[in-house]
């Protein structure tokens, strides 16, 4: 098969992907939505109903994951290289790695109603991917050919993944925070776990991807030095991405060690995730540094 | 006693001192850099793109001068900048330093008395079997730190949690220091050549050049190369570059025998602690100009810069050997191609139908005046435009006082050589930080007690997780059957 071939590929089980995210999405949509039963006029919430609902979202998920990898493969066969040369490849990726890591959060720590949210969040990313960022396969500019690449780029798509979903945690955290403040949650709601829960797992997400954003930053600056001549210059994105970096230091030292909980630390983290989108949307596209691979 | 309560209050206010206002002010810092570095993504800086910041001066003067005054231009080299993290370190020095050595005594002292109440703790449990030695061996084989007393275990794991922790932080010390030795001790140039031509490693050689504080300018590296062959392979349909190779002698230390070495995009040529870097490249057209009696007056490549992807490159020849001096402001095209709205402009960026255009200038060039001029601009403020005019390869054309000549062309490169001896400490630095991180967020520290029950049979267990690590509750049920499994 030639490169061609190999991108058509690609580009078809993206769109297969999608269209499996869109089945979960509407699997889990279902779930919540028909499991509201009205007795005795006060509304309940009974997820046994839809339970089979809530399954097929979660196959749905897997077997959108498998597409979304062979696609990424893929993409990487017809161009000879790893798939991390332009935005859509990177987009591809990082919402390969965001529902990475919701399967083994829902292995892990039983958290599928994060999956409405996770499939909007990734036919957003795929769609803004396939219709704004798409770029034909192609090789790449020779500062880009580097060992560092696989390492460098693969680090920070990952840790963006989990950062994202942190970030989902935390939002719910929020909305959830808001509605018990107010009297209590409603019943769409009763099912998701309690607020401490939610807390912990956030903290858990952003430890455990902190040390891979630092060894990735660290990546970029060995590879920098290599490439550019100097393994820290203040470039639009290197600035950001220490920005994040303090951002989410700063938010595990108020947990750990000042004690911060609940409201405020949630409203830390989402900070510190949305300089990472910051970074990756606004730098990649209208940045004016070395970092402008987004091919657009 | 008085020394004893000097002691307490020492003690306390160091207590105070770490745990209040340490902290917190470290946290504050700590976020106050991460804002204090949005303004240098903001706002072109001086030390990454010079040119942009005079354009800023040019496009909003006013603002530009109040954005100056606050260092907008300058943001990580600006006091302001620089205090923040100043303060940061020494907060974070004064918050490190005091529980290094608190925790190198915690190594030798043993794991603190075994707390009266029991039954507050986590997973406090009690049961009829067991004994002090058996648990103790548990301990022992489970590898805790012990401390046995009368009728108590006290057992600690996961000391290496604080130790992690600590490398951490002291590692970002370390990163600080090798950034200043960096900036100290380093150097950093940079030099464009013409393939073909030989670059000797001293300051003259050099068309930018900056050195650290504390390094002298006869320290640099005795090395010379020469610029033997470049070869830049691009896509055949866009035009994007693939692959960027340069073929240099190299003759360390000069004069000695040359060697052929190659430098790419990402594997620059190493000389102890320089490197020599492949940044840029271009295009330098061959011109030979004569004046009207068919004496050369200049012979040879001009450095052009260029302008786009397919590397149209615009550039000045001064001859200021005639009379009237004659300069000309160029165009060179590699791939020929015109339209009605840019004019001439390449298609591609290798040289496939070359084209060089020039407009001729007569009169001063003005370089007698001693202002420094631009070798890429041609100052025409007391000069008189003669003619535009397309040159294909090898056409002469005469513009009355005299004739130019389009030979050929040559490609240029930009060789940055920097000199950091900074960046092991740098490189050490996050090597350690990164093993302290994951040493302090993947260990466990928690503790568990034993004791015999008050009048009978039996333990009484509990343990005690820092930061509710997960995975207590197993370790203990763990404890516990082992000691019902010895007492069966």
């Amino acid at each position: 098969m030639t490169s061609t071939n190999y991108a058509y590929l690609s580009n078809y089980a993206i769109y297969s992907a999608m269209v499996l995210f869109t089945i979960a999405f509407i699997a889990h949509a279902v779930e919540v939505a028909f499991s509201v039963r009205n007795v005795d006029e006060k509304t309940k919430f009974d997820f046994s109903r839809t339970k089979r609902s809530g399954n097929l979202g979660t196959v749905m998920m897997v077997l959108a994951f498998a597409f979304l990898l062979a696609g990424v493969i893929l993409r990487g066969i017809s161009a000879h290289r790893v798939p991390w040369g332009n935005m859509y490849e990177f987009s591809i990726t990082g919402a390969l790695a965001f529902t990475g890591a919701y399967i083994f959060a829902l292995w892990k720590y039983k958290i599928r109603w994060l999956g409405l949210p996770v499939a909007i969040a990734v036919l957003l990313t795929l769609g803004t991917a396939i219709t704004i960022l798409y770029r034909p396969s192609a090789p790449l500019v020779p500062a880009l050919k580097s060992t560092w690449l696989a390492i460098h780029v693969s680090a920070a798509i990952i840790s963006g993944g989990v950062f994202l979903l942190a970030n989902c945690i935390a939002v719910t955290y929020l909305i959830l925070d808001r509605y018990e403040s107010n009297g209590g949650r409603p019943t769409w709601a009763l099912k998701l776990p309690a607020l401490d829960v939610l807390d912990q797992l956030t903290y858990r997400l952003v430890a455990f991807v902190f040390p891979l954003w630092t060894f990735a930053v660290i990546a970029g600056a060995i590879w920098a030095e290599s490439a550019w001549g100097r393994y820290w210059g203040w470039d639009p994105k290197e600035t950001w991405a220490f920005i994040t970096w303090v951002a989410y230091a700063a938010y595990l030292h108020a947990r750990v060690t000042i004690g911060w909980r609940g409201r405020k630390a949630a409203w830390l983290c989402l900070f510190a995730g949305s300089t990472f989108l910051f970074n990756y949307v606004y730098i990649n596209i209208w940045g004016t540094g070395r970092h402008t691979y987004s091919g657009l | 006693m008085t020394t004893t309560t000097e002691l307490g209050a020492k003690s306390l206010a160091s207590w105070l001192w770490r745990q209040l206002t340490s902290m917190r002010t470290a946290l504050i810092l700590l976020l106050l850099l991460g804002f204090a570095a949005i303004p240098g993504s903001i706002f072109p800086q001086r030390s990454q793109n010079p040119l942009k910041v005079s354009d800023y001066f040019k496009s909003n003067p006013g603002t530009a001068k109040f954005l100056d005054q606050l260092q907008m231009f300058d943001v990580y080299s600006s006091p302001w900048f620089s205090s923040i993290y100043i303060l940061l370190f020494i907060s974070l020095i004064g918050c490190v330093l005091p529980r290094t050595l608190e925790h190198l005594k915690g190594a030798r002292a043993k794991p603190t008395l075994t707390p009266k109440n029991l039954s507050r703790m986590e997973f406090h449990s009690e049961i009829d079997l067991g004994s002090l030695d058996a648990a103790e061996a548990w301990f022992r084989k489970n590898r805790f730190r012990i401390r046995r007393d009368a009728n108590s275990i006290s057992a600690e794991k996961g000391y290496l949690r604080e130790t992690g922790n600590l490398v951490f932080h002291l590692s970002l010390i370390l990163i600080l220091i090798g950034i200043g030795v960096g900036s100290l001790y380093g150097m950093k140039g940079d030099a464009i050549i013409n393939v073909g031509d030989r670059f000797i490693n001293i300051p003259t050689s050099y068309d930018v050049i900056s050195f650290g504080k504390l390094q002298s300018e006869k320290t640099l590296n005795p090395f010379s190369l020469t610029a033997t062959d470049f070869k830049a392979t691009y896509e055949l349909k866009t035009g994007v570059p693939s692959d960027y190779k340069l073929t240099v002698n190299v003759a360390d230390p000069v004069g000695s025998k040359e060697i052929s070495r190659i430098i790419r995009v990402n594997s620059p040529l190493t000389f102890g602690s320089t490197k020599v870097y492949l940044q840029a490249n271009g295009y330098s057209p061959l011109v030979t100009i004569r004046d009207k009696a068919g004496e050369i007056k200049y012979q040879g490549a001009v450095i052009f810069l260029p302008q786009d992807g397919n590397l149209t490159s615009t550039g000045a020849i001064k001859v200021p050997d005639m009379n009237p001096q004659v300069g000309f402001i160029g165009s060179f095209v590699p791939t020929f191609a015109r339209n009605s709205q840019r004019g001439a402009f390449s298609t591609y960026p290798e040289v496939l139908d070359p084209r060089l255009l020039v407009s001729i200038w007569t009169g001063d060039l003005g370089l007698d005046s001693g202002n420094p001029q631009s070798i890429y601009r041609l100052d025409t403020s007391a000069m008189k435009r003669i003619e535009l005019k397309t040159l294909k390869l090898h056409e002469t054309h005469n513009f009355g006082e005299g004739s130019i000549t389009f030979e050929g062309w040559t490609p240029w490169v930009n060789l940055q050589i920097v000199k950091d001896p900074g960046k092991i400490y740098a490189l050490l630095g996050s090597i350690f930080a990164i093993l302290g991180l994951l040493l302090s967020l993947f260990t466990r520290s928690r503790r568990i007690w034993v004791k015999e029950r008050v009048g009978g049979l039996g333990l009484e267990i509990a343990g005690l997780a820092k930061n509710s690590a997960p995975g207590l509750e197993n370790e203990i049920a763990a404890l516990v059957s082992e000691m019902r499994n010895l007492g069966k």
